[in-house]
């Protein structure tokens, strides 16, 4: 499994109801189903993809994550988690308020863009930064959107969402080793996850 | 082909299976039918495959389409060298999505039909004449508590499974509606909550295809010829709506029926006039008018949405442990994806644990019955996780 879904899943507690926004193949789910007796379910948009989580056993709905998410009662899930897909969703904020709706915590994680290594490319190339974890040219990218750790803690505070946890970590973007960023972590982390909380 | 196609879609492999009968509701303990009228002696034809377990947990229970019979896999006992397998032989078998050296499977001919259960053709023992009109009108819950009587008379308190598609999927949602303790998993294909006014529409014209022709006599036919040219009007109608555009074209096109020109008359000139027609006179072989009629009715009343009380509805099953399988496929334009993605919404909302897929297929709705091995890969995946939950 990927290095930041271990993390993902290292944190989830045994026997939680967990949601996962474009779940693909189901590989963060079957594991925390098998390792963790966690009462899982999965959202997603590719055909193929559900088709093959349902064959192995999980539970899993095809469609949209964020007309799907409308549908679930408040706090039925203990977890859900959109990972590395925050920068690909249109409205963001409306999504966030669902899942911190559905969820008693929600998880997500996203590419740092303020990793020095963009930093630099825009400092001294002038140019729309591409990274191992943005690899896409400016114009056929499917991430909309630019997110820094800074940014988001800022968002976090600002619509009154508790970060219970922020975890920065290096790995590529497939790759299944990684370590955890605890010093200078805003140049450093290829990737940040968030666990949060909606304040009472 | 690569073997694990080849296990999945292997003609016959559920072997030979025999119909059986269980009669039931002998006056005067007669089913109490749903509009209140009271009905038996019934009888239930149906056909099993596998070993029921000592613990007897391991059943699952098929419902047919509306035309179906008992008869969904592998061979009869008395079958002609060539004869086709059951209507889901793809699907039943060792190995296969419902896998027979797993699961006890159990299909029951429907109430209302006309293959082997109790129906308007059979004989009332009040007259000694078959029913005819006299026949009550039945609805999909009244079928579904004939299955539910079987289960009892084969000891089985707890399904396994319950799976259907079209008016199949209807028993299973009704099943889990009315005994959402009995059922572990249920699996509704290519199927609805409720008909859509388009569908009650086509089954308003293949009724009254049958009831004009002059031959059906008000559903007194049977001591004389059936409406058989209604009949086969009224399969015609439903195979249309069964297929799809895209299927139609790839199959037919606008390719002439053994001729080079039109024929400017009204014979046949297009092959898709000849296919149907030879659909039409297929039917009248093995199907009676008046069931057609009855259960296009009962389709037709089937809301699992709007009921009035006692009757539960889909919203009666929250707090319910059953597991949902939805699937519908992407050309059926009789109980297309958006009628199963309602399905799904409600289940969800009532916080039910529910799965949806869509299959992509340019079949129409007939595709769940089409030999394919992804439905089989979805339900035997889905079957096997259930007693993890």
């Amino acid at each position: 499994m990927r290095f930041d879904l271990r993390v993902i899943a290292s944190r989830i507690e045994p026997g939680s109801r967990v949601l996962d926004l474009g779940c693909g193949g189901g590989d963060l789910l079957a594991w925390l189903a098998e390792n963790k007796q966690v009462i899982g379910s999965g959202i997603e948009q590719d055909k193929t993809k559900a088709a093959q989580c349902i064959s192995r056993g999980l539970s899993v709905v095809q469609g949209d994550m964020n007309e799907e998410v409308d549908d679930y009662p408040d706090k039925c899930f203990d977890y859900v988690i959109l990972s590395q897909t925050l920068q690909q969703v249109w409205e963001p904020a409306r999504l966030l308020y669902s899942l911190s709706r559905i969820g008693r915590r929600f998880i997500v994680s996203f590419p740092n863009f303020s990793h020095y290594s963009i930093r630099l490319q825009l400092l001294f190339r002038g140019m729309a930064p591409k990274s191992e974890q943005l690899p896409y040219n400016w114009y056929d990218t499917p991430n909309i959107r630019v997110i820094t750790l800074k940014d988001f803690r800022r968002f976090a505070r600002d619509v009154g969402y508790r970060i219970v946890e922020e975890i920065a970590i290096k790995t590529d973007t497939d790759a299944g080793s990684g370590c955890i960023i605890r010093r200078f972590a805003d140049l450093r982390a290829t990737y940040g996850i968030f666990i949060i909380e909606k304040q009472a | 082909m690569n073997q694990a196609t080849e296990t999945y879609l292997q003609v016959g492999s559920a072997g030979i299976s025999a119909k059986r009968f269980f009669t039931f509701a002998e006056p005067p303990h007669e089913l109490v039918l749903e509009s209140g009228a009271r009905l038996g002696p019934v009888t239930v034809a149906y056909e099993t495959w596998g070993r029921l377990t000592s613990a007897r947990d391991n059943a699952v229970l098929v419902c047919h389409a509306f035309s179906g019979d008992s008869h969904a896999a592998g061979f009869s006992p008395d079958d002609q060298p060539g004869a086709k397998p059951g209507w889901w032989d793809s699907l039943i078998g060792p190995g296969k999505g419902l896998d027979t050296n797993r699961y006890f499977v159990i299909c029951a001919n429907i109430l209302g039909s006309c293959s082997g259960s109790t129906g308007p053709s059979s004989i009332n023992p009040a007259t000694g004449t078959p029913y005819g009109p006299e026949f009550p009108m039945v609805t999909i819950g009244d079928m579904v508590e004939t299955q539910r009587a079987l289960l009892d008379h084969l000891g089985i308190d707890k399904l396994h499974g319950v799976i259907g598609g079209s008016v199949g999927g209807m028993q299973v949602l009704e099943w889990c509606v009315r005994y959402p303790q009995r059922v572990r998993a249920a699996i509704p294909v290519a199927t609805t909550m409720r008909h859509s006014a388009l569908a009650i529409a086509f089954n308003e014209v293949a009724r009254q295809a049958i009831m004009t022709d002059p031959r059906w006599q008000r559903g007194n036919y049977y001591d004389s010829e059936a409406p058989h040219l209604g009949l086969a009007v009224a399969r015609m109608i439903g195979h249309v709506t069964y297929l799809s555009d895209e299927a139609l074209r790839r199959k037919f096109g606008r390719r002439l029926q053994d001729r080079d020109n039109f024929s400017y008359g009204l014979d046949v000139d297009f092959q898709v006039e000849s296919y149907l027609r030879h659909q039409g006179s297929k039917f009248v072989r093995r199907f009676d008018a008046n069931s057609l009629l009855y259960i296009t009715k009962a389709a037709d009343y089937f809301d699992l949405v709007d009921r009035k009380e006692p009757s539960r509805s889909i919203r009666d099953l929250a707090g319910a442990a059953t597991r949902f399988l939805v699937i519908s496929y992407t050309s059926d334009w009789l109980y297309p994806t958006y009628q199963s993605k309602e399905l799904v919404k409600a289940l969800k909302r009532v916080g039910l644990n529910v799965s949806f897929c869509e299959i992509e297929a340019d079949c129409g709705h007939d595709a769940f019955l089409i030999p394919d091995k992804r439905l089989g890969e979805l339900v035997g995946g889905f079957l096997g996780s259930v007693h993890r939950y």
